[in-house]
């Protein structure tokens, strides 16, 4: 059983804006190691934002990320991913020309250590360390029960299954954060039930750190351990999900009171 | 018979010679979405380093066997090619990651001016010889099948053999190995291969220098038939009908548009030729690419463009 641990992840002061338009202002948050912590807030909040600053697509232009004690002003995503931190995407960004098996493979890239020449004439470490990774990505693929559609060019499979590969891709780079951009927006209930009951399977089986962003409060409260509430670029609650539900900021960002 | 199938394999090999030429273009345009007009740049920039080297290694080393210094030369024009990879990665594209296709596209055409004077300032402008020993002398073949056998040029022959073995290799290191898989994956997203450790620095670069190997045996190959000189630049525009039949985006689709052009225009010349006065030869690939981009824009084998609405 998993036990939530000391912070790994920590946020301090983050102020990110394009232009003139604010995105986020001054946010601090942590995330404990193990924990599933979940950002969620009205659209335009920030959320994504957030999660592009944590692994490094956006650069805000204040704050800084501790990561197990390092700090980084500037984060950039190939960075990010040596530094354990995997992500899941909203908008699909999968590779769609390959298949199920190439795309989650492509997730074991940074632990390939074969160089270029030895993959070019398939020789020795290079043969071996494929299937190697190809074992563990088999593994990963029964986890997420898409054993059926391996082969298939993720192009073609229907959006629910895409977002799945998508975690796979994410998971077979054995992260110690993983961050997920809205893994349930677009999916209908039994989609998200399977959904909520991966997440729940990945954070206790692997015990891996999850920072979660969803619009749907209910799947929320169910799934996390802590959430961080945004609006208009601004922090307005944090805490468990029981204290977020009673905060009467929250309550009336959500129920779309005047600001 | 015999005349027709002369033709025809005449036109197969000068096919796969376009192919060449066209597999660069692919290549680049798959790893990242950009319309490389430095291509036929690269094909020049890499014959002259080819001739030259061939030509001043024995009087740098003292080695007097022809086929040492050939060897030796190619080895150093790879090497050069490489430096060109890597500084173009380094000076130009690196600065211009997520930016809109267009703007690349008229970096390329920068790059090409810039490798066609370097190039030529610092290999010379004049008219040189590659000599790699390509055999020049015709064969007759199946002489007892037909009468008076058919003509086959050696030097094509090798040539198209030559080519056909690169594209084979290439094909298998693009599905089979991690390298490969990475370059598949940059092409089709940035920003998502970049998040999984995809370092797209070095791609790049492996991007670049494979296109500059290409180039660089098609250089010798065109240059050895050709001669190496300014004009070898357009040799790309050649294969320009041959990207837009076969699909931008398949390598495949490169070797079947070469094919279906070198074809297509030696039989247009021969059989269709006397009835319009001759010339075919030279605008019949544009002609056939002009039809394409009308019903098939895609090409032959590329991804279909769908737009969501």
């Amino acid at each position: 059983m998993r036990e939530i641990g000391d912070v790994i992840l920590d946020l301090r002061g983050i102020s990110l804006s394009f232009g003139g338009v604010k995105a986020l202002t001054d946010i601090s948050f942590d995330v404990r190691e193990h924990e599933v912590r979940a950002i969620i807030g009205p659209n335009g909040a920030g959320k994504s934002s957030m999660l592009n600053v944590i692994n490094g697509v956006y650069r805000p232009q204040q704050g800084e990320v501790i990561l197990r004690g390092d700090h980084f002003k500037r984060m950039d995503p190939y960075r990010a991913a040596k530094a354990g931190i995997a992500r899941t995407f909203q908008s699909l960004a999968l590779f769609k020309g390959m298949s199920v098996i190439d795309n989650i493979m492509t997730g074991r890239n940074l632990k390939m250590k074969a160089n270029l020449f030895q993959q070019a004439v398939w020789w020795g470490m290079a043969a071996r360390e494929e299937l190697a990774h190809r074992a563990k990505v088999e593994e990963i693929i029964d986890f997420l029960e898409i054993q059926h559609i391996r082969k298939t060019p993720v192009g073609r499979l229907p959006y629910g299954l895409q977002k799945r590969v998508d975690l796979g891709r994410a998971l077979a780079m054995e992260p110690q954060i993983l961050l997920l951009d809205e893994p349930m927006a677009g999916m209908n209930v039994e989609e998200k039930q399977d959904m909520s009951r991966f997440i729940l399977d990945v954070n206790d089986q692997f015990g891996t750190t999850i920072v979660l962003i969803e619009h749907d409060m209910g799947v929320v409260m169910d799934l996390s351990d802590r959430v961080v509430v945004l609006d208009y670029g601004r922090k307005i609650g944090d805490g468990s999900p029981d204290e977020v539900r009673t905060n009467p900021e929250v309550i009336k960002a959500y129920l779309g009171a005047s600001h | 018979m015999a005349f027709f199938l002369e033709t025809l394999i005449g036109g197969l090999m000068a096919g796969m010679l376009y192919s060449l030429v066209a597999l660069g273009f692919v290549l680049i345009y798959k790893a990242s979405g950009v319309f490389n007009f430095a291509q036929g740049a690269l094909v020049l920039f890499a014959a002259l380093a080819m001739a030259r080297f061939s030509e001043w290694l024995p009087g740098w080393t003292g080695i007097d066997s022809p086929i040492l210094a050939n060897i030796g030369a190619f080895v150093l024009a790879g090497l050069v090619m490489f430096a060109v990879a890597w500084i173009i990665e380094r000076l130009v594209l690196r600065h211009l990651v997520n930016q809109e296709g267009a703007t690349l596209l008229m970096v390329t055409l920068g790059i090409a001016y810039l490798l066609e004077g370097i190039g030529q300032g610092f290999f010379g402008n004049d008219i040189y010889k590659i000599d790699v020993g390509m055999p020049k002398e015709p064969v007759m073949v199946l002489e007892n099948m037909f009468e008076g056998g058919i003509l086959i040029n050696k030097e094509d022959f090798i040539a198209a053999l030559i080519a056909a073995l690169l594209v084979g290799a290439l094909t298998l290191f693009f599905q089979k190995t991690a390298t490969g898989r990475a370059l598949r994956a940059v092409a089709d997203d940035h920003q998502a291969a970049q998040s999984i450790g995809i370092p797209l620095n070095r791609i790049w670069v492996i991007i670049w220098l494979v296109a500059g190997l290409v180039a660089l045996v098609a250089g010798i190959i065109w240059g050895s038939k050709l001669g190496v000189q300014f004009s070898l630049a357009t040799v790309a525009l050649r294969a320009l009908p041959v990207v837009i039949l076969g699909g931008l985006t398949s390598v495949p689709g490169a070797i079947v548009g070469g094919l279906i052009i070198g074809v297509g225009e030696k039989l247009s010349e021969v059989y269709l030729g006397p009835y319009v006065g001759g010339g075919i030869e030279i605008w019949f690939a544009y002609m056939l690419a002009l039809v394409f981009l009308l019903f098939r824009p895609q090409g032959l084998f590329g991804e279909k463009i769908i737009d969501r609405v």
